[in-house]
């Protein structure tokens, strides 16, 4: 199977101080791969500078484009990486009002993605953004309202519609259920696996809630000062714990 | 089908003075096609350390353990997870899943998850559950509120939906009555038949009895044990 996405040795520093360090993996297709880590450990850092958020001291990038076939990311013109960020890849942010028009109605933040790859007819696109509406469970009737009129768990669903409906092939999530109730993360949990399993996506996913990754995440990488101090199959580093900084995350989670 | 070769494991706590417990030393088993071995031993002698191995969710210590080709005990995360979707199967005692899905959602999950169309899946979960007795008014609703023996049998199900080669079974029947003790009991049976390579842990000793072909006492792979 040929690699999604190849990262190699991504360092960043802000001035002395370690962003992170030395962070290598591959991804393959369809995996969904979680990071987490306490406040400060490096992972925020990782996910933005493997989208093309900040660019990192050192690294590479190789993402096997469906235009071009795999190509360093960081060495990309920011028009193009700009386009790769509408067509293959698609970022979820913690907090829907960095993801979304605030000021534009529910199917006109749906639809603008589509019509930024392309779409014109206003019917096809009202068409998809309703149907992209009812997967994220959010009703046909709010299709004019702006996302301001929203609760919190849908703004995060139309965020959600926002991002895949222009079928990426990867997936950035920042922390996409933090903020949420509890009852209201769990329904936005089995949407994702949901989404994830019939599109066949992959996805890297940022948060410090391990029961997030136990359910989403097939492999783990947990990071500790900017360092991966441990990485594998997610139920395994959660279960048997092999380094002392996991060890003690995962026994320090409250049992309800 | 089921290869385990001098596998050890021992656990180190960090964050308790750094004590390692040794659990396993030397582990030898091996299962065929159609047979099933029970594992027996005390309490605490590594029956579950032992199955958890072997299902890629603890980490041997060393050794080989090969399924159908795969040493688990070195492979990949992406080559256990193809193992567990289309090899290995696992009944566990706990179950844990996303607190809203409903029954028929999570019995029918590992049939979508090779591919098997959303119909045809949901008809062999409602077959297993029915078969099960499941009442039929639980199906769309969560797991999560069931009774022990209700969960048991959605863990149950969810393990026998899918013909897997190879399976674990850790206390199948543990929180079961009578009549659908011997439902999961013709289960194995019939996963036997068609050739599936078994292990399972069983305290129910007549349930053992009836379905394992040979017995292995995990005790013996004690690490203090004198060497060869």
């Amino acid at each position: 199977m040929t690699l999604l996405m190849s990262v190699r040795d991504i360092t960043k520093y802000y001035g002395r101080y370690i962003g992170c360090a030395e962070v290598s993996f591959d991804l393959y297709p369809g995996e969904v791969m979680g990071v987490v880590g306490e406040s400060g450990s490096g992972k925020s850092t990782l996910l933005n500078c493997l989208a093309g958020h900040l660019p990192p001291d050192r690294g590479e990038v190789l993402f096997d484009s469906r235009v071009d076939g795999p190509k360093d990311t960081l060495k990309m013109s920011e028009p193009e990486r700009r386009m790769l960020g509408r067509t293959d890849w698609a970022f979820v942010h913690q907090n829907a009002r960095d993801g979304l028009r605030m000021n534009v109605s529910a199917g006109g933040n749906v639809g603008e993605r589509l019509m930024a790859v392309g779409a014109r007819n206003y019917g096809d696109i009202r068409r998809q953004a309703t149907q992209w509406l009812g997967r994220v469970e959010i009703s046909e009737t709010r299709i004019d309202d702006r996302p301001t009129t929203f609760s919190g768990g849908m703004q995060q669903r139309l965020q959600i519609a926002r991002n895949l409906v222009t079928g990426p092939r990867l997936v950035f999530m920042d922390e996409p259920t933090g903020g949420l109730d509890v009852s209201v993360q769990a329904r936005l949990l089995d949407l994702l696996r949901g989404l994830v399993r019939d599109m066949g996506l992959s996805a890297i996913i940022v948060t410090h809630d391990l029961a997030v990754v136990r359910l989403l995440a097939d492999r783990l990488m947990v990071m500790k000062d900017g360092h991966v101090v441990e990485a594998g199959l997610t139920d395994q580093v959660l279960d048997d714990p092999q380094h002392a900084y996991t060890q003690l995350l995962v026994s320090s989670v409250l049992q309800v | 089908m089921i290869q385990i070769s001098d596998v050890a494991k021992s656990f180190t706590l960090h964050n308790q003075g750094g004590v390692v417990i040794d659990v396993l030393a030397g582990a030898e088993v091996s299962v065929a096609p159609g047979e099933c071995v029970a594992l027996t031993g005390v309490s605490g002698a590594g029956k579950s350390t032992l199955m958890r191995m072997i299902y890629g969710n603890y980490l041997a210590g060393s050794g080989s353990i090969v399924i159908d080709g795969v040493d688990v005990a070195r492979a990949e995360p992406r080559e256990i997870l193809a193992l567990r979707r289309e090899t290995l199967g696992y009944v566990s005692q706990f179950l844990r899943v996303v607190p809203r899905v409903p029954t028929l959602h999570v019995v029918a999950e590992p049939l979508l998850l090779t591919g098997v169309d959303l119909a045809e899946a949901h008809d062999r979960a409602r077959a297993i559950l029915a078969r099960l007795n499941l009442p039929e008014r639980l199906w769309g609703l969560s797991p999560t509120t069931f009774s022990g023996g209700e969960q048991q049998r959605v863990n149950v199900a969810r393990g026998f939906v899918c013909a897997f080669p190879a399976m674990l079974l850790d206390e199948p029947t543990a929180s079961l009555d009578g009549a659908n003790r011997e439902v999961v009991l013709s289960l194995i049976e019939e996963a036997k038949a068609r050739g599936a390579a078994m292990v399972g842990i069983f305290h129910d000793e007549a349930a053992r009895d009836r379905v394992a072909d040979r017995q292995i006492d995990v005790s013996t792979f004690l690490p203090e044990r004198p060497g060869p």
